[in-house]
C-alpha cells in the first residue's frame, strides 16, 4: 500500500503493508536507524519516537495509523545544528553506556520535559519506563533534572511558563 | 576541537585479545615491530601496532577491544596518549581489524610483508613467550574485565612510551643533537637549546624507521597527565543523536532480512516443515531449513517474522521433554548427595570439626538460570560472494566470529572478513562459544548468495536461546566455636569447580566441593561469571553465621578479615559510606557484603524496605579497590551499571524451564529493573597501590547478598532463593512465616 509519512519535517512516499510497525518502515525503508528495535512488544521503549510531540513506541504502531501525523525520530530531535537540551545533558552527564537504549531514553525524556518542565523524581519514575540493560538509570535521572534546569535557564524571562517549581 | 579526531572510528575492523592473554600471563609487552608503510592512502606511520600518526599530527590509538559501553576505547586511548605525551584534542580511536596479526596484541606485524622494506631482524624486540602464546590462541576477546588492566597496562602504555622514545630519537637525529636534550609534550618534540621543534606528525615517518625499544620505562603516577582525570568518552556523542552504528544497523545494497526460530528444546533438530504457504507470502524470498532451526528470508524484518510465525516446524522428539526447573534442582540435590565432586579448597578436617562442634549452622541456597538480555538483539549481516564471506556484527571476539563464519561458509580464514561494530550490550552473550547467530547468518546467506542478508533475532528468540548463567544449588554447613567464631566451613555446589567459591575469611577447617552438573540447558559466562552465584552463597551464609553468633554482621566479617588489610579497608569504607550502624526509620534494614572478583575488591551496603509486599532497594553504597583508576567517571559508570544489572537480577530475573524448554519469552515475563526500581548509588574508589583490577564485572557479585542481608535485617526473613521478589511473596503468603 502506498502511503505518505512525515518524518522530521520531511514527507516520504512509502510502500508497506498497512500493519507493518512504524519501527521497521523507519529503519528499513527510510534509514532512520537511530530508532532501535529492542523487544517488539512495547515493553522496552528502545523504539520511542514522537507522534506530534507525544512519546510512542513505534514497534507496536501500525504504519497506517500514523499517516499524516508528524513523526520525530532521534535524528530529528535537535532543531538545527545545536543538540537538544536533553542531548546536551546526556553528554554532560556521560549517560550512555552501550547506548542502544538511549535514543528511546532521550526521546521519552524530551517528551516528558515538553509536558512537565520540572519533573520530580516520582514523575520520572512514573513516566520513564524504558529499559536500560546497562543500568544508566541514575545518570538518566540526573540528566533529566539538568536538562530541565537548562531549559528553564535558557528560556527568556517570561512569566513562569509552564508549571511551577516544586 | 578537531571534529575528525573526536569520532570513534568503528566499523573498519575489530578487536584483539591481547588484553586477555597479557592480563592472564602477566607479561610485559615488547612493543611491536614497526610497520613503516601504512596500509591506507593516508600516509600514516604506524609506530607500533597500537598507534598511528599521520602528517597532520593526528594520533590514532588502534584499540584491540570492542566498545560495548564499558568505555574501553576511550580508556585505552588515554593510556596510550598519556605515555606518548600526546595532545588529547588530536587523538582518535579506532578498533583494530579482526586479523590474526592483531591477536594478542603484538608481534605479528613483524612478520608481515610490509616489513620487507625494513631490514630489522624479526626476532629482535619480540617477547618470545607472548608470541608463542598468541599462536595458540587466535583470539581477540573483550571479557574478564581485562581491557584496561591487561591491554591497557601492558600494551597501550608500553606502546605509547615506545613511540615517544622513537619520536624523540627521530628528532634528535634530524637536528643532530642528543636525544636527552629533547623533550616531548602535547604531540611535539622540542629542543630548547636550539629553539627547534617538530610535531609528531612531522617526525612520524622517520621515527617509524627506528627500532622500537623493547621495554620502555613507564611514567610514575605523579607524571600522568590524562590517566586519573575525568575524560569524556569518545563514543558518547554519537549515542545521543542516533548516529552510532551497531551491527543491527548494517545496510548493504540489495540486502534481504531474515529471522529465525531454533529448536525450542536444546539438542533437538528440525524434522520437517511445510514451507509452501510461507514462501508464497508477500515479500518472502525463501524459507531456509537448517539442521536445528528454520529461517525466513524476506524483503524486511516484519514480513520475515510474519512468515516465520506462520510456520509449524516439527522438531525431533527428545528425552528432555519432561524437564522442568523443579526436576533440574531435584537432580542437583541428588547429585550433591551421591557424588564426591572435586575439591576447590580444603584445609584441616572440616567434617570432624563439624561433628564435634557445639553449634552448627546449615543452609541451602538456590540461584536461577539468567539471561543476558542485551538490549541489541543478536544479529549479523553476511554477504557471500566471489569466494569471500564478509560479516558485519558486534561481538566481544571478532576473531572467534571469523572462525565460526569461516567454518560455516567452508572457507579459509583469509577469505572471511569480520567488520566489528559497536556492541549494544555484551555481558558475556557475545563471547567466543556463543556465536551461534553468526553461524546461522552465514548458513542463511549461503542459501541466498550472493545476495547479502541481515539476520535479526526476535527478542523471544534471544530470551529462549541464550547461554544462561547456570542455575546452582549450594549447600552450606559451618561449626561455631564456644566464642561463636566459625571453626569449620563445608560447602557443596553444583556448578563445576571455580576459585570464586574460595573463602576470604579466616576459618581453619575448610572443605569446598564442586559437583559437576549435567543437563541440556546451554550455559555461559554472565557478567561476573561464577562470582555471581558464589558471592550470594558465601556472603549470605557468613551473614547467617553472624546472626547465629549474635554478632553484628559487619563486625563479624571484620574480625574474620584481620589477615587481609585490603579487604578490611574496603569493608570499612563501605560501612562508613553506607552509614552502617546509624539508626534507620522503622521497616528499613541494611545489609553488607564483600566479594573479590577479577582482581578488584568490592563491598556494598544496601538499604531496603518492604513496601506493600514489594522489596524496595533504596540505596547501595559501594567501596571499590581496583588499584589505580584510569578514567574516574568511566570507572564510576561501570560500578553503577554493575550494581543496577545485579539489582535487576537479584530482585526479578529468573529463566524457568518447562517441557524441556525455556518458559520465558520477552521482557513482559522476564522483567528487568526499571527506573523506578533503581537504588541511589554512591561509589567510592579507595586510593590503592594494588595491581590494577577489572571494573566491568566486580560491581555485580556483592549486590544480591547485600540486598538479601538487608532484607533479613529489615524483616527477619532470610531468603535463600533468587530472585528475591517472588521468593519474598511466597514467604509473605505463608501463615506464620519464619526463617
Ligand atoms: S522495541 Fe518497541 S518497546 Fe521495545
Ligand atoms: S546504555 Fe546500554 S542498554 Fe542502556
Amino acid at each position: 500500500m502506498n502511503m505518505q509519512l512525515v518524518v522530521n519535517g520531511r514527507t516520504h512516499d512509502i510502500d508497506a503493508d498497512p500493519d507493518t510497525p512504524l519501527l521497521w518502515v523507519l529503519r528499513e525503508q527510510l534509514g532512520y536507524t537511530g530508532v532501535k528495535f529492542g523487544c517488539g512488544v512495547a515493553a522496552c521503549g528502545a523504539c520511542t519516537v514522537h507522534l506530534d510531540g507525544a512519546p510512542a513506541r513505534s514497534c507496536s504502531l501500525p504504519v497506517q495509523s500514523v499517516v499524516g501525523v508528524p513523526i520525530t525520530t532521534i535524528e530529528g530531535l535537535a532543531a538545527g545544528q545545536e543538540p537538544h537540551p536533553v542531548q546536551q545533558a546526556w553528554i554532560a552527564h556521560q549517560v550512555p553506556q552501550c547506548g542502544y537504549c538511549q535514543s528511546g531514553m532521550i526521546m521519552a525524556s524530551a517528551a516528558l520535559l515538553a509536558k512537565n518542565p520540572d519533573p520530580t523524581d516520582a514523575d520520572i519514575d512514573a513516566e520513564i519506563t524504558n529499559i536500560c540493560r546497562c543500568g544508566t538509570y541514575e545518570r538518566v535521572r540526573k540528566a533529566i533534572h539538568a536538562a530541565a534546569a537548562g531549559i528553564r535557564d535558557a528560556a527568556p524571562a517570561k512569566p513562569a511558563a509552564g508549571g511551577s517549581r516544586r | 576541537m578537531n571534529k575528525w579526531t573526536r569520532r570513534a572510528f568503528i566499523g573498519t575492523g575489530s578487536v584483539v585479545g591481547g588484553g586477555l592473554l597479557l592480563g592472564v600471563g602477566g607479561l610485559l609487552v615488547a612493543p611491536n615491530r614497526l610497520n613503516v608503510l601504512p596500509e591506507n592512502t593516508e600516509d600514516a606511520a604506524r609506530l607500533t601496532t597500537w598507534v598511528k600518526i599521520t602528517p597532520d599530527n593526528r594520533i590514532t590509538a588502534v584499540v584491540p577491544h570492542c566498545e560495548m559501553g564499558q568505555g574501553a576505547h576511550t580508556t585505552l586511548a588515554m593510556m596510550l596518549a598519556d605515555e606518548l605525551d600526546a595532545d588529547w584534542a588530536n587523538v582518535a580511536v579506532e578498533e583494530a581489524p579482526a586479523r590474526s596479526e592483531f591477536a594478542n596484541g603484538y608481534p605479528l606485524f613483524g612478520f608481515l610483508p610490509a616489513l620487507a622494506n625494513g631490514p630489522a631482524p624479526i626476532a629482535r624486540g619480540i617477547d618470545y613467550t607472548a608470541y608463542r602464546l598468541m599462536r595458540f590462541f587466535d583470539v581477540q576477546v573483550t571479557g574478564g574485565s581485562s581491557s584496561t588492566r591487561g591491554t591497557g597496562q601492558f600494551g597501550m602504555r608500553s606502546a605509547g612510551a615506545a613511540a615517544k622514545i622513537m619520536l624523540i630519537q627521530a628528532a634528535a637525529q634530524r637536528w643532530n643533537v642528543a636525544a636527552s636534550e629533547c623533550t616531548a609534550k602535547a604531540s611535539r618534540v622540542t629542543h630548547a637549546g636550539s629553539n627547534r621543534s617538530a610535531t609528531y606528525g612531522e617526525l612520524a615517518v622517520d621515527a617509524a624507521k627506528l627500532d622500537p625499544p623493547s621495554r620502555p620505562a613507564l611514567k610514575e603516577r605523579a607524571a600522568y597527565t590524562l590517566m586519573g582525570t575525568r575524560v569524556e568518552r569518545l563514543d558518547i556523542p554519537g549515542k545521543t543523536n542516533g548516529s552510532a552504528k551497531y551491527g543491527i544497523d548494517a545496510a548493504l545494497p540489495g540486502m534481504l532480512v531474515a529471522t529465525i526460530s531454533a529448536a525450542p528444546v536444546f539438542g533437538t533438530t528440525l524434522a520437517s516443515v511445510d514451507v509452501r504457504a510461507a514462501e508464497a507470502m508477500p515479500g518472502v524470498r525463501k524459507v531456509v531449513q537448517l539442521p536445528e532451526a528454520v529461517a525466513v528470508v524476506a524483503d524486511g524484518y516484519w514480513r520475515a517474522l510474519q512468515a516465520l510465525r506462520s510456520l509449524k516446524p516439527v522438531f525431533t522428539p527428545v528425552e528432555h521433554a519432561g524437564v522442568t526447573t523443579d526436576t533440574l534442582f531435584a537432580a542437583m540435590a541428588e547429585r550433591s548427595k551421591t557424588e564426591d565432586g572435586s575439591s576447590v579448597d580444603s584445609n584441616g578436617d572440616a567434617e570432624k570439626a563439624l561433628q564435634g562442634a557445639a553449634k552448627t549452622v546449615t543452609a541451602e541456597y538456590r540461584v536461577p538460570f539468567l539471561a543476558h538480555a542485551a538490549m541489541e538483539p543478536m544479529n549479523a549481516t553476511v554477504r557471500i560472494a566471489d569466494g569471500r564471506c564478509e560479516v558485519w556484527t558486534g561481538v566481544q571476539d571478532p576473531l572467534n566470529a571469523r572462525k565460526v563464519a569461516a567454518d560455516a561458509a567452508e572457507l579459509d580464514l583469509e577469505q572471511v572478513t569480520v567488520h566489528n561494530q559497536q556492541v549494544g550490550g555484551g555481558f558475556g552473550r557475545r563471547l567466543p562459544g556463543t556465536h551461534d547467530f553468526i553461524k546461522q547468518a552465514v548458513l542463511v546467506a549461503k542459501a541466498v548468495a550472493p545476495t547479502p542478508v541481515k539476520l535479526i533475532w526476535s527478542r523471544e528468540e534471544d530470551i529462549q536461546h541464550d547461554y544462561y548463567r547456570p542455575a546452582v544449588l549450594g549447600q552450606y554447613q559451618a561449626a561455631l566455636q564456644p566464642d561463636n567464631m566459625p571453626s569449620a566451613w563445608l560447602s557443596r555446589f553444583n556448578a563445576g569447580s571455580d576459585a570464586a567459591a574460595k573463602l576470604p575469611y579466616a576459618i581453619e577447617h575448610r572443605k569446598i566441593i564442586a559437583i559437576d552438573d549435567a543437563h541440556h540447558i546451554r550455559t555461559g559466562a554472565w557478567r561476573s561469571v561464577a562470582s555471581s552465584q558464589h558471592g550470594f552463597f558465601t556472603e549470605s551464609f557468613i551473614d547467617e553465621l553472624a546472626h547465629a553468633a549474635g554478632k553484628d554482621p559487619y563486625e563479624y566479617r571484620r574480625s574474620l578479615l584481620q589477615h587481609s588489610p585490603r579487604y578490611l579497608a574496603v569493608l570499612e569504607k563501605a560501612a562508613s559510606l553506607g552509614e552502617w550502624g546509624k539508626p534507620l526509620p522503622e521497616g528499613r534494614g541494611r545489609g553488607i557484603a564483600i566479594v573479590e572478583a577479577f582482581g578488584t575488591v568490592v563491598a556494598h551496603v544496601a538499604e531496603v524496605e518492604v513496601i506493600d509486599g514489594k522489596l524496595r532497594v533504596h540505596r547501595i553504597a559501594a567501596a571499590v579497590d581496583c588499584g589505580e583508576v584510569v578514567n574516574p567517571d568511566g570507572a564510576l559508570a561501570q560500578v553503577e551499571g554493575g550494581v543496577l544489572f545485579a539489582t535487576s537480577a537479584a530482585l526479578f530475573e529468573e529463566i524457568t524451564i518447562n517441557e524441556g524448554r525455556v518458559a520465558k519469552t520477552n521482557f513482559l515475563d522476564y522483567p528487568l529493573a526499571h527506573m523506578a526500581d533503581a537504588p541511589r548509588i554512591s561509589v567510592e574508589f579507595l586510593r590503592s597501590d594494588a595491581p590494577m583490577g577489572g571494573l566491568g564485572e566486580p560491581g555485580v557479585p556483592p549486590v544480591a547478598p547485600a540486598i538479601a542481608n538487608a532484607l533479613f535485617a529489615a524483616t527477619g526473613k532470610r531468603i535463600r532463593t533468587l530472585p528475591l521478589q517472588p521468593a519474598l511473596e511466597k514467604e509473605l503468603a505463608k501463615p506464620t512465616a519464619s526463617s
